[in-house]
């Protein structure tokens, strides 16, 4: 589960990488858009059964330790995060909003694709300012199924040395 | 350190009087004012007469710092810290600022290093903060540079006295600090020893979350089981912590703030509440079930009664065990309004590398994000937003009425009680008289 934080040349070519990139981003589009719909049990439908899922700080990452503020493997686990939060989780009500970069492809392997995308994260409270929750990479797995991606591991890695109180939904 | 109230932070300036405006109610036991959480004045108290007085304090643990020249940075109490590992293997706690301008020269989390340098004027000083070098201490051509009494010896760091157990490390700024063994007394040790028998522990992992509440709640919150059932829909749901369960919320006999709030799990997943029971949880739901049991799995590694501890040391850690997921939390006070949490995740040396994802995954439990965490932090916000600006001024502590420390009631604040009545002593706190 080694992450690269290093910056290496991609391993598929610029011209290939600009084919794949809007499919890489209309992923993203879509996964945004249900959790800043706060439609939260949508959610695993972008994963692939045995996808893992991982939220971590880069200090973590750059020590390689394999703690997650959210730990998820398989998309059982990632069904269970979305039913706790959607109904078992109390917390103040907000919305979320997902910014993101440009999409970098790395690698092309048959149906897997290897990306990573800088995303920022704002978090508005009820009577609170737009504040920038979290801000880092998602280092991303996708593999196709059919005629889509899905993410086959994603790990979110944060900057963010402090989080404000708490990280209420996924990222 | 770091604020995330600093829009909409404001404390009416009555929720902050001055020391001689602060004083208890009456009814000392029963009631705890507002100003407790609020006033700067009583908070830069507490820095002196808890922090920095008679207290082991958690700085790190030794699975951090194994190799001599190992260092982290560290608090003790607000106060920032480096600990670190000598070459002839000690560890030494010194305050992470230069004797000559201030500055807080050791900038990286943790790493490894012969000696710190200050950026500034590269002051240097040794793994135990001693001052090695000064440039120019002679001037150039003997004009300038220190007085001739000037003794290197006379400008270390500020260093604080250290403590280690079972590979735990304390520092305390009093002499008079007691062993850490009295200090912690005996049935906190005993539990204590439990997560902590002595193996070698592995590091899983850290994350930093900043609390807009008092950090006096968050020993509160560890030490009220009434919440537990109440806001926390997921522990009831699943079975880890339902009304008439075997349980204790312990206080230290001796001060009544160190404790535990302990309990032992049936072996069912979920849970059979009774009818009567429910009617009085209105975030219980019948409904919910896991796709991914495992997550529930208790692996029984422990010889002890009980499935989750978690444990207090006064004044700023604790020790987290709700079945197979061990942490240690530390508080950080920031300031009357706001605490920064940071959270070591850990397992043993010896763990397989399934016994080491099985505790990653029950970590979703705890943590800013835990299926837990996530509600205490939310609640002990709400708490603290209510009392900065309400025209009221007090809390009510009134279950279990009449009993202060241990007790094996779920409905009870009888431990709320016990270190309010430690920390009234130490804080010299005068209660007013009751009226005739």
């Amino acid at each position: 589960m080694r992450i690269q934080l290093a910056y290496t040349t991609p391993a598929v070519s610029p011209a290939r990488a600009t084919q794949l990139r809007p499919e890489i981003e209309s992923f993203h589009v879509e996964y945004c858009a249900v959790l800043d719909a706060n439609d939260i049990e949508r959610w695993p439908d972008f994963f692939s059964a045995d996808a893992t899922y991982r939220i971590t700080s880069r200090e973590n990452a750059s020590l390689d330790m394999p703690v997650g503020l959210v730990y998820c493997e398989g998309r059982d686990m990632i069904v269970d995060r979305a039913l706790a939060v959607a109904h078992s989780q109390m917390f103040a009500p907000r919305h979320m909003l997902h910014v993101l970069g440009i999409p970098r492809v790395l690698e092309e392997d048959g149906a897997t694709i290897r990306a990573q995308t800088p995303f920022i994260l704002m978090q508005t409270l009820i009577e609170g300012p737009s504040t920038i929750h979290l801000c880092g990479v998602y280092h991303d797995v996708f593999v196709r199924q059919e005629d889509r991606l899905l993410i086959a591991r994603r790990e979110v890695v944060y900057d963010t040395q402090i989080l404000d109180t708490a990280l209420a939904y996924p990222v | 350190m770091y604020q995330s109230q600093a829009a909409i932070g404001i404390t009416n300036s009555q929720k902050n009087p001055p020391l001689e405006e602060c004083v208890w109610p009456a009814d000392a036991l029963n009631n705890i004012p507002d100003w407790v959480y609020t006033s700067q004045a009583n908070y830069d108290r507490e820095i002196e007469r808890i922090f920095r007085a008679d207290t082991w304090n958690f700085v790190a643990l030794e699975a951090e710092i194994p190799n001599p020249g190992d260092y982290k940075r560290g608090y003790v109490g607000s106060t920032a810290v480096v600990v670190a590992r000598a070459e002839d293997n000690t560890i030494a706690v010194f305050e992470n600022r230069c004797a000559h301008r201030g500055a807080e020269f050791c900038r990286a989390n943790q790493g490894n290093t012969k000696e710190f340098v200050c950026p500034y004027h590269q002051w240097s000083y040794d793994l135990k903060g001693n001052l090695q070098g000064v440039p120019f201490k002679r001037g150039i051509n003997k004009v300038g540079g220190m007085p001739p009494d000037f003794k290197n010896s006379d400008h270390s760091t500020r260093q604080l006295r250290v403590t280690t157990r079972n590979g735990v490390i304390f520092a305390t700024y009093s002499d008079k600090t007691p062993p850490l063994e009295e200090y912690l007394t005996k049935e906190i040790v005993d539990e204590f020893d439990v997560a902590f028998p002595g193996k070698k522990l592995k590091i899983l992992g850290y994350c930093r979350n900043e609390l807009p509440c008092n950090w006096k709640m968050y020993h509160e919150n560890l030490k009220d089981p009434y919440h537990a059932t109440l806001l926390h829909s997921f522990l009831v749901v699943f079975g880890l912590l339902v009304p008439g369960i075997k349980s204790i919320v312990f206080a230290d006999k001796e001060h009544g703030r160190h404790g535990f709030m302990a309990s032992s799990k049936p072996d069912q997943i979920y849970a059979t509440v009774a009818e009567n029971d429910k009617a009085e949880m209105r975030s219980f739901s019948d409904n919910l079930r896991l796709k991914d049991e495992r997550f529930l799995d208790f692996v029984r590694e422990f010889e002890s009664p009980w499935s989750a501890n978690m444990m207090t040391v006064w004044p700023n850690l604790i020790v987290q065990r709700q079945m197979n997921t061990l942490g240690v939390r530390q508080i950080i006070p920031n300031g009357p309004n706001s605490m920064v949490m940071q959270w070591t995740m850990f397992g043993y040396e010896d763990d397989t590398p399934e016994m080491t994802r099985h505790r990653l995954r029950q970590g979703n439990l705890m943590g800013p994000s835990g299926f837990l965490g996530l509600e205490d932090n939310e609640a002990l916000k709400f708490v603290q937003e209510g009392l900065r600006q309400s025209s009221t001024d007090n809390n009510v502590l009134k279950l279990d009425s009449g009993y202060v420390g241990t007790t094996r009631n779920l409905i009870s604040e009888a431990c709320i009680r016990s270190l309010y009545e430690h920390y009234r002593s130490v804080m010299d706190i005068r209660v007013a008289e009751r009226a005739a």
